[in-house]
This record gives structure tokens, sequence and C-alpha cells, in this order.
């Protein structure tokens, strides 16, 4: 996480003691790392700004818990992670699309049903067009919700298996399966720009 | 191992989290596979693309940070 607080055991004292000066350094030097996160789970700038003020909220009314164990930052991207995906959860979808289509087949000797061609050069090149960052982020916004966003807890947010079971109360091999899915599931989508597949 | 078991067990490989036994069949399958070979090189460079899409840090609308300290008096 690139924000950095420089003394962090001073602020933290400096915030138990109430000091109103402490509250604003920890809100201008975190806050920019948090929103980006959460602006890129909910995709809507209402929802992004409720859940980083939601999670500071939080976090101001439980900082005697705060054990120091992690960063500051590290407990309050948590809070806001877990803020995000209770708005997330309440506008869940019961219909959500299946993934199944853009997973690889194979025939029932357990070959791929067709050959898989090697992209990754092409896409190495289209890496240094500004445009392909974009390209891959809506392509990422494609997948279904659930694979969504485990993968971005994950290769986004540098969340582990284990943060991110314990946000979403399923188990770790949970996680291992919807992340290794939805990696699959964004390949073929990537496949389709870059392997000349359409 | 089969195309559908090293595909199962990609991401287990490229975490180096496969037992020794597991790795060296998934290696020999690799050995003799173009076609996954090519899905291990896209499934990694599907990585790769993710990670240029990370945005570290935004700007803070200043209204944010006011209403956050705000909200701490309520």
């Amino acid at each position: 996480m690139s924000a950095t607080i420089v003394d962090e055991p001073s602020l933290v004292a400096r915030l138990r003691a109430g000091e109103e000066s402490a509250f604003e350094q920890l809100v201008r030097s975190t806050s920019g790392r948090l929103l980006a996160a959460a602006r890129r789970l909910l995709r809507n700038e209402e929802d992004a700004r409720d859940a980083v003020q939601n999670a500071f909220v939080r976090a101001f009314q439980s900082l005697s818990r705060f054990r120091q164990e992690s960063s500051i930052l590290t407990w309050l991207h948590r809070i806001v992670i877990n803020e995000a995906l209770m708005h997330l959860r309440s506008r869940a979808k019961s219909d959500q699309p299946s993934i199944d289509d853009l997973l690889p087949t194979f025939i029932a000797d357990g070959h791929q049903t067709r050959d898989t061609v090697d992209w990754s050069e092409t896409a190495d090149q289209a890496l240094e067009r500004a445009e392909t960052a974009e390209l891959v982020r809506r392509k990422i916004d494609e997948l279904p919700e659930i694979y969504r966003t485990v993968l971005l807890m994950h290769d986004i947010e540098e969340m582990s298996h284990a943060e991110i079971a314990e946000s979403l109360g399923v188990s770790t091999n949970v996680v291992k399966v919807r992340l290794h899915r939805a990696r699959q599931a964004l390949r073929t989508l990537l496949e389709r720009e870059f392997g000349g597949q359409k | 191992m089969n195309c559908r078991e090293v595909i199962g067990f990609l991401m287990e490989y490229l975490d180096g989290a496969l037992a020794a036994a597991e790795r060296s069949e998934f290696e020999k399958h690799l050995a003799v596979c173009i076609s996954c070979v090519a899905y291990l090189r896209t499934y990694e460079q599907t990585v790769r693309m993710e990670v240029t899409t990370r945005i570290e840090e935004v700007t803070v609308p200043e209204e944010l940070v006011r209403a956050i300290l705000a909200s701490r008096k309520m």
C-alpha cells in the first residue's frame, strides 16, 4: 500500500488521546488509498464515499481495539473493504450470470477441446498503450459479482486468501476456487481481444 | 496428468503450492503439451494485465474529508 504514515506509534497515541489534529492527519494521509479501493469495488461514487466515511466512523469508535499488529492503513483498508462488501450485498441480484461459457472445456480423456494459442506477446505490446489498462478494467467489470469481488480483493487489493475468506464468510478453499475461475474467465475475455479469436 | 488436471492445478503451481510429486507430474505434461503451455502463459499474462489496472491512490474531495472529520463529533 502506497500511503505511508511517518511515526505511526506516535500518531496512534495522539488518536487515543483524542487530539483533533491527529484525526485530520490520519484522514488526509489514508483516505486517498481507501477511496480508490472503495471506488473499484463499488463502481459508484456515492456508495464509495459512504463506505469510506462509514469505515472511518467505525474505526474512530473502535480505536481502543486496534492492537497495532498491522499498520493502521492495513486495518482501515480491511474496514473499508468490509463496508464495501456490505453495500454490494445490499444490492446483490439473486440471479448471477453463469461463468461457464468463459471456462475451458475438455474432451472425455481430459484434453482441451480446442488448442490454446499463446497471445501473451501481442498483449505485452498492447500494454504499452495507455488505453489497454482501461480495456482490462472493463473486462474485469464484466465478471459476475462473486468472481469480480474475489479477483479484486486478491489481485488488486493484495489481500490474502485467509483475509478474503474471513471478510466474505466463506472457506479459503471457496476463495481459491472463485479466484482461479475468475482469472480463467478474465483470460478468455482478454483472449477475445488479443488472441484474434473474436 | 491431463490438460483438465493441469489447468485445474494451475494457480497452485504458480503459487508454488504443489507437492514435489504433483509438480513433477505437472511439468511432465507441460513438456509435451504446447496448448497447456500457451494456457499457462496467457493465464500469467492475465494476472500481469490485472495489476496494470491498480490505482493506488486518488485525490479525495475536500468535502469528504470534512464530512469524515465532522462525523466523529456527532
